[in-house]
């Protein structure tokens, strides 16, 4: 058993803490509220830095200097951008579904939200350490297609209803795709706990045995994400942004946290199963899991300023014809190469 | 593993509480000054032309009815996932058997043409 450091040794002195002046009952349920407290932390947190980290690198690839004028280096834009958000009216399309206008933002959030109990974000560190814990991910975040349908259906307007359905076919299409390239890692493993699946990558990272599924998993999440080139839901020179098109203010604002708050969380996931999650040397685990983090956003932000979008039958192509054949074959691979393995040891 | 799914139902409650304190937040500093030019539905600047809501042929519904198969399978993949190494050669051969199953229904798909969008 390797010694455990980080994140756990600060939740078991808060817990000591807590111990001394709650009941015991209280103690945990406390802990909790806690833990979820830091989540939403990290929620708002990643999108004001990913909002600023996206501007900043688009403006680096485009030879501009981006946001400079708030604060130094422009790190203040994204607070300003939340005020400005925040006190903008609220307007409603004539016409609309009402309730279902309303509660389209709200529950992309939960999905969105969801996915963070199940991160390993440092040894121990995780908020809830379900033994399907790769499952409920999936599970959770496949959730998010409802919401875009519904902001689409209810807005009253074309360009929402097209954006919302193609939401639909997209996300459906790649769906398939990435819980087979999954598949091959869970294989490995003999596990779905996120727990298991990082301490299994002790020695070796995953992305060296399993670099096909690696590359599925990396151009399905870009597509579940709704990230260019596979940004057709939202295609600003098409239909206008899809969905969003009828919120202003705060509703807009939380499809954009939802959006960023679903980059980190497949880019985790990313680094949970192929990247070692926490595992690291010389610096803490929890640097190691936000730096790798950091890394595959990177790459998902440098995709959008490198490819050109696909037209709607090329992503449909690439979804059914060549990513899911290379999926199931990735898991023959697998299979045949464990149980070769098996049968040398 | 009780109070692991607990917390997960907190999380959730919390989630549906987060955006409602912003929008009460937001409420609390709007401006409100509504007008029937603003309200009406955004498309370019030109007025809508009939209702938003027609029937329109969703060319993807073939690809909804194979998404159901493969889902519904992948679900079964996972725990045959987990227990492939304790089950051996058991596994290993039916792997082969179920795998040749989704390949052949793709390929029936594919052929037919469901996978092609028009």
């Amino acid at each position: 058993m390797q010694e455990v450091t980080g994140l756990y040794v600060i939740a078991e002195m808060l817990r000591d803490i807590l111990g001394h002046y709650l009941p015991a009952q209280y103690v945990d349920i406390s802990m909790s509220l806690i833990n979820i407290g830091v989540i939403f932390g990290i929620i708002s947190m990643t999108a004001v830095v990913l909002v600023y980290g996206e501007r900043k690198v688009s403006a680096f690839m485009q030879s501009r200097s981006g946001p400079n004028r708030v604060g130094p280096y422009g790190l203040l834009q994204t607070i300003a951008d939340m005020f400005k958000l925040m006190s903008k009216e609220d307007i409603m399309p004539a016409g609309a579904d009402k309730w279902m206008w309303i509660l389209a933002p709200m529950i992309l959030f939960i999905p969105a939200a969801a996915a963070y109990a199940v991160f390993p974000f440092d040894n121990q560190a995780v908020f809830a350490d379900l033994n399907i814990g790769i499952f409920y991910f999936i599970a959770v975040s496949s959730q998010a297609v409802l919401p875009f349908l519904m902001a689409g259906w209810a807005s009253n307007n074309k360009y929402a209803l097209i954006g919302g359905m193609r939401t639909v076919a997209q996300m459906l299409s790649y769906e398939v795709p990435m819980v087979l390239s999954i598949l091959g890692v869970v294989m490995m493993v003999g596990s779905m706990r996120m727990s298991d699946i990082v301490a299994a990558q002790q020695n070796v990272w995953f992305i060296v045995l399993q670099p096909i599924a690696f590359v599925v998993y990396v151009i399905t999440a870009t597509a579940e994400i709704n990230r260019a080139p596979f940004d057709l839901v939202e295609g600003e020179s098409e239909i206008v942004a899809g969905p969003f098109t009828e919120y202003t203010g705060m509703r807009f604002a939380l499809f954009f946290l939802a959006e960023y708050a679903n980059l980190f969380a497949v880019s985790a996931i990313a680094t949970t199963l192929f990247l070692g999650g926490w595992h690291g040397p010389w610096l803490p685990g929890w640097v190691w899991f936000f730096l790798k983090v950091a890394g595959m956003v990177f790459l998902f932000m440098w995709f959008r300023w490198t490819f050109p979008r696909l037209r709607i039958d090329q992503l449909m192509a690439l979804g059914w014809k060549v990513l899911l054949p290379l999926a199931l074959v990735n898991v023959v691979i697998t299979g045949v190469g464990m149980y070769i393995y098996q049968l040398l040891s | 593993m009780l109070q692991e799914f607990g917390n997960v139902g907190l999380l959730l409650i919390v989630a549906l509480v987060f955006p409602l304190l912003a929008l009460g937040t937001a409420f609390l500093l709007r401006p409100r000054d509504p007008g029937v030019e603003k309200s009406l539905p955004y498309e370019c600047g030109v007025d809508t032309v009939g209702t938003t809501w027609v029937q329109f042929r969703a060319s993807y519904f073939l690809y909804a009815l194979v998404f159901v198969a493969f889902d519904v399978e992948t679900v079964f993949l996972y725990l045959w996932a987990i227990k492939f190494q304790e089950l051996g050669t058991f596994a290993f051969v039916e792997m082969f058997i179920f795998l040749s199953i989704l390949l052949v229904g793709l390929g029936y798909a594919w052929k037919k043409g469901a996978l092609e969008w028009k």
